[in-house]
């Protein structure tokens, strides 16, 4: 065969994904390009930059060992939730909120590194739980305590999306470990009557508002509801085909705001359409078949978990954060993976992809198993 | 161990947990969980198509709607010129910065900033900060106006970081000759919120543009103001403009020509010098007003810019008032001006001009003696107009009555309202019975009717109505003061008076210059124009106090004088008031120059120049020195309240 020409080191590489991966970060590219009025600075170019970084980042932890995940499960959890309370002391001691971690030579944001770190501990838990205890309790409250630490300290914050995403990433992988089906219906059922609730008593104000604006954006004009109005009106004025790369007015005039952030998708819209919004949603597609699809071969139980867990991470900051641009979801600060700007959205869904090529390569090395196509 | 689901599961054989179990479950689930997403991934492909092909044309229209802003350009307003064409009040460009307040995030730090780049001093800002209360949220507020190119550029670069400020290429209104129209044109200014409920149009909101607040500016609102442009133009979020989308022009107001001479007009401003006072003067072949003038004034320019809070509060507090037009608004007992009128209600009365009395100083009537300010001895009509004897005026008027004087008054247009475009006239009393038992529920006396007779007690005209009496007189023409050339002039009638009982009144008055008569040194500095006159002083308050000269300002007599030339062909006539003047000498010898000038400008010109230097200077330089005064006294007193009790306001 040609392929044999290529050294091996090279074809070993999941060249599938590394494409999809290229080809969304480059449209990220050009967006970004274009938020900035036709500059690669200042977004495009760090935006390429640190992909670069990431990638290769990513590409390193795909040849760790499983073994290594599973070991440094519990380790990498407590060492985040030690993060997590200091910067909770941090942003008491400065007097407000705190969401990172100076390091000197860069920020870390704790919670957004807990969002794979929940998955891989709650994975690890369920791999070694015995099969029997499934049903029991002991399969429950150690979720609960698991989940429940980091949920309470980054809700504290306070920061409500990163909250979300840590919990539904740690109930996934229990759903997946096969906890009784009436417990999830049964918490869905209390989550019903107990959101109302805590809408009103844990919520700050800012955040009531946003919810409360989600529900009727035209009661708040010029102020929260302006996010979803501008945004709603950008891919809406873009139509089927947009209104051309360089050419939208929403971003290029300031009405959108955080064009380059957390409303990325509707720059994009507006200058590519509907066109750009299906090829974005079906990039997405396949990045996520690709994670199910190795979650459903994975050699064991907990890279099945595993896999799965980091999928539904994944799959929950394009989701909730499309939904969120498009007015189906409250404005919750969650960035689009690969075109957002932002350093930290970047490194944790990189992290998640590391991991994921990780089960990628070792599926890859017995025979006969195609994991991208 | 406790267990959950077995037991109460409804096969109720015990649930047996195998690898393969946990595997079927796991795909399952996954599957389960997968589905979802995909079905998500389907709501959000769906979602994205109705918003982007359902709704596209809606969000279109918003997305154009947010981009373009469509901006009225303030039309530039119609000029308004004089009788020669000269420009009165015209426009030139001008660099300005306003506010819009509802756009303003942090006004405090906005003003702060402006000030700073801008050098605005503090009474500006105290302006400003007044407007700005008062102000709805879409009105804007002057700044400041008329800036250089650098100032301007200054704030445009730093209109990223002060949302709500304006900075505007546009037109201000100039009045070339300043204080010595400001009552003839009044002067411009941004709409009230009350003018723009009255006429809710956009334009009126428009940063930079003005309208007419008062004289002549209000009255011709509407022909001067024009038809605004606009302009479409992409603007950010913020409101910066981005580029030009398209243009169109904007059409300039129509231009109101008047009948007044611009040089005449400013020459006797300035000649009315420190005096509060009133000059007037028509054209006897049609009645066109020359001059208007009406001292002191404000400048209209400084108002058009927004005035400031210290120099309104100047002009409030000046006892010379002037914020009042006193041609107009101003009313004074006219005082022996009336005299050669009352002539001719005498003559018309069978009294024959040769026939004299005997002045010994006053007369009795019924039982009180009228003073006369002078022995006159024997007296007949000539001399009582020459040397205005009131002993004469008081015995004739008694003679023939007061209905007959009353009606010939109003024959010279004394109590008439005349048909110009001005906001505001006062017309004064012409006293007769009638009247007097309709205002006051009182008999008409004897006495009344030797008081009037001098033009004191109730009579009282304004200064136009004494320029129409005179104008009247000498071309025995019933004429009507005319403002505007454009406006067709009524043909002209006849007085109902004889001509010859009008050549004996103008005798009299030529006598009062050129004879032995009250005002010989008003006699024109001009070979061959003889002037016409007659003198009068206006009592302000009765002669117990005083003579009406060596007492405080605001006690003293006003000086009056009407006049005409040439004597033989009349040509002009004129009125003068001087407030508290203390006497015609206050009068004449103003109503001598202004006539001067319009035969020798030169020579007035120099005559002039002299003055000034002795009083400070031009109106400019004196209210400019006037201004820095009432500043530092009033810096003192603010200094002084600081230590004492709080603020108010």
């Amino acid at each position: 065969m040609d392929i044999s020409i290529i050294p091996q080191p090279i074809r070993a590489q999941p060249w599938g994904i590394i494409l999809l991966l290229v080809v969304l970060s480059g449209f990220g590219f050009a967006i970004l390009y274009s938020a900035a009025g036709g500059s690669v600075s200042p977004w495009a170019g760090l935006h390429a930059a640190r992909f670069t970084v990431f990638l290769i980042m990513a590409l390193v932890i795909s040849y760790m060992p499983e073994s290594l995940f599973r070991f440094s499960a519990l380790p990498v959890y407590v060492i985040l939730l030690l993060m997590l309370l200091g910067v909770e002391i941090l942003g008491q001691v400065r007097g407000g909120s705190q969401r990172w971690l100076e390091l000197g030579f860069m920020r870390i944001q704790p919670s957004e590194l807990m969002k794979p770190g929940i998955v891989l501990v709650t994975a690890r838990f369920y791999a070694t739980l015995p099969r029997g205890m499934i049903r029991g309790w002991a399969a429950i409250w150690p979720l609960l305590v698991m989940m429940g630490l980091p949920a309470a300290l980054v809700l504290l914050q306070p920061d409500l999306g990163t909250t979300l995403t840590i919990c539904i990433g740690a109930v996934t992988v229990a759903f997946l470990a096969g906890l009784p089906m009436r417990l999830f219906v049964g918490a869905s059922a209390a989550a019903a009557v107990a959101i109302p609730l805590a809408y009103l008593f844990l919520l700050e104000p800012y955040q009531q508002r946003r919810v409360s604006t989600f529900l009727n954006p035209e009661n708040d004009p010029l102020g929260s509801g302006y996010h979803i109005t501008q945004s709603k009106i950008a891919i809406g004025s873009g139509g089927i085909d947009g209104k051309g790369f360089l050419q939208g007015s929403q971003s290029h005039l300031d009405y959108l705001p955080e064009g380059h952030t957390d409303f990325v998708f509707a720059t994009m819209a507006e200058e590519w359409g509907l066109i750009g919004g299906l090829a974005v949603i079906f990039a997405y597609f396949l990045l996520l078949r690709w994670g199910w699809r190795l979650s459903f071969n994975a050699p064991n139980r907990f890279t099945k978990l595993l896999a799965g867990g980091l999928t539904m991470t994944i799959f929950l900051y394009a989701a909730i954060n499309m939904m969120m641009v498009m007015g189906l979801a409250p404005v919750v600060g969650i960035p689009l993976p690969f075109l957002s700007h932002g350093g930290s959205s970047m490194m944790t869904v990189m992290i998640c992809i590391g991991m994921l090529m990780a089960i990628d390569r070792q599926l890859r090395q017995r025979p006969g198993t195609s994991t991208f196509s | 161990m406790k267990r959950f689901g077995g037991g109460l599961s409804k096969n109720n054989a015990p649930r047996i947990i195998s690898a393969a179990s946990q595997n079927i479950t796991f795909n399952r689930r996954s599957l389960l969980i997968g589905g979802a997403q995909g079905a998500i991934g389907l709501l959000l492909a769906g979602r994205m198509a109705y918003i982007a092909v359902a709704e596209n044309e809606r969000y279109q229209t918003l997305s154009e709607s947010n981009r373009v802003n469509l901006t009225l350009v303030p039309p530039r307003r119609g000029w308004i010129i004089d009788r020669n064409g000269k420009p009165i009040a015209s426009n030139r460009a001008d660099f300005r910065v306003d506010v819009i307040p509802d756009r303003l995030l942090d006004q405090d730090r906005t003003l702060d900033e402006l000030a700073l780049l801008l050098n605005l001093p503090d009474g500006e800002l105290a302006r400003i900060r007044s407007e700005l209360k008062q102000a709805r949220g879409f009105q804007p507020v002057e700044i400041a106006s008329g800036l250089r190119w650098e100032d301007y550029a200054a704030v445009s670069v730093r209109l990223p970081d002060l949302p709500g400020v304006a900075p505007i290429q546009g037109f201000s209104r100039q009045y070339p000759i300043g204080a010595a129209v400001g009552h003839l044109v009044g002067y411009v200014g941004t709409a009230s919120a009350e003018e723009y409920d009255a006429e809710p149009n956009p334009l009126l909101i428009t940063p930079g543009f003005k309208i007419g607040k008062d004289g002549l500016e209000k009255q011709f609102e509407q022909e001067l103001r024009g038809e605004p442009g606009a302009r479409r133009v992409e603007v950010t979020a913020r409101g910066r403009v981005v580029r030009d989308l398209d243009k169109r022009d904007d059409v300039p107001g129509d231009p109101v020509k008047l009948t007044i001479d611009s040089d005449l007009q400013h020459y006797a401003a300035r000649r009315l010098g420190e005096e509060s006072g009133s000059v007037i003067v028509m054209d006897c072949r049609n009645g066109d007003i020359l001059c208007l003038a009406s001292m002191p004034s404000f400048d209209p320019n400084s108002f058009s810019d927004g005035i400031g809070f210290d120099e309104y509060a100047m002009l409030r507090e000046d006892d010379h008032v002037p914020l009042r037009n006193k041609s107009l608004l101003g009313l004074y007992p006219p005082g022996s001006t009336i005299k050669p009128m009352n002539c001719l209600a005498f003559l018309q009365a069978g009294i024959d001009p040769e026939e004299t009395i005997s002045c010994g100083g006053g007369t009795r009537v019924g039982n009180r003696f009228f003073r006369c300010h002078s022995n006159h001895g024997t007296v007949n009509m000539d001399k009582a107009i020459a040397q205005s004897c009131d002993t004469y005026f008081y015995k004739m008027a008694q003679r023939v009555g007061m209905d007959r004087v009353a009606a010939m008054m109003r024959d010279h247009g004394l109590g008439e309202e005349y048909d110009l475009p001005v906001p505001n006239q006062f017309y004064g009393t012409v006293p007769d019975p009638v009247w007097l038992e309709r205002k006051y529920d009182r008999k008409w006396t004897r006495a009344d009717t030797a008081n009037s007779s001098i033009g004191q007690g109730y009579v009282l005209t304004n200064p136009l109505q004494l320029a129409v009496m005179t104008a009247r007189i000498a071309s025995g023409q019933k004429l009507v003061p005319n403002l505007l050339v454009s406006s067709r002039r009524k043909p002209l009638t006849a007085m109902q008076v004889d001509p010859e009982h009008l050549q004996v009144v103008r005798a009299g008055m030529r006598n009062v210059v050129h004879g032995a008569g009250t005002a010989r040194r008003a006699r024109l500095p001009v070979e061959n124009v003889e002037l016409a006159g007659k003198t009068g002083t206006a009592q302000v308050v009765s002669l117990s106090r005083g003579d009406g000269r060596n007492v405080p300002w605001k006690f003293r007599d006003h000086g009056l004088f009407v006049c005409f030339a040439p004597y033989d062909n009349p040509r002009y006539a004129c009125s003068v008031v001087i407030e508290h003047g203390g006497g015609s000498g206050a009068a004449y010898p103003v109503a001598r120059d202004v006539m001067t000038f319009l035969y020798d400008r030169q020579r007035a010109l120099a005559d002039l120049e002299a003055m000034e230097a002795q009083w400070g200077g031009t109106i400019e330089q004196r209210a400019a020195r006037k201004f820095a005064a009432f500043q530092a006294r009033n810096a003192g007193t603010a200094a002084d309240s600081d230590d004492g009790t709080d603020e108010t306001g």
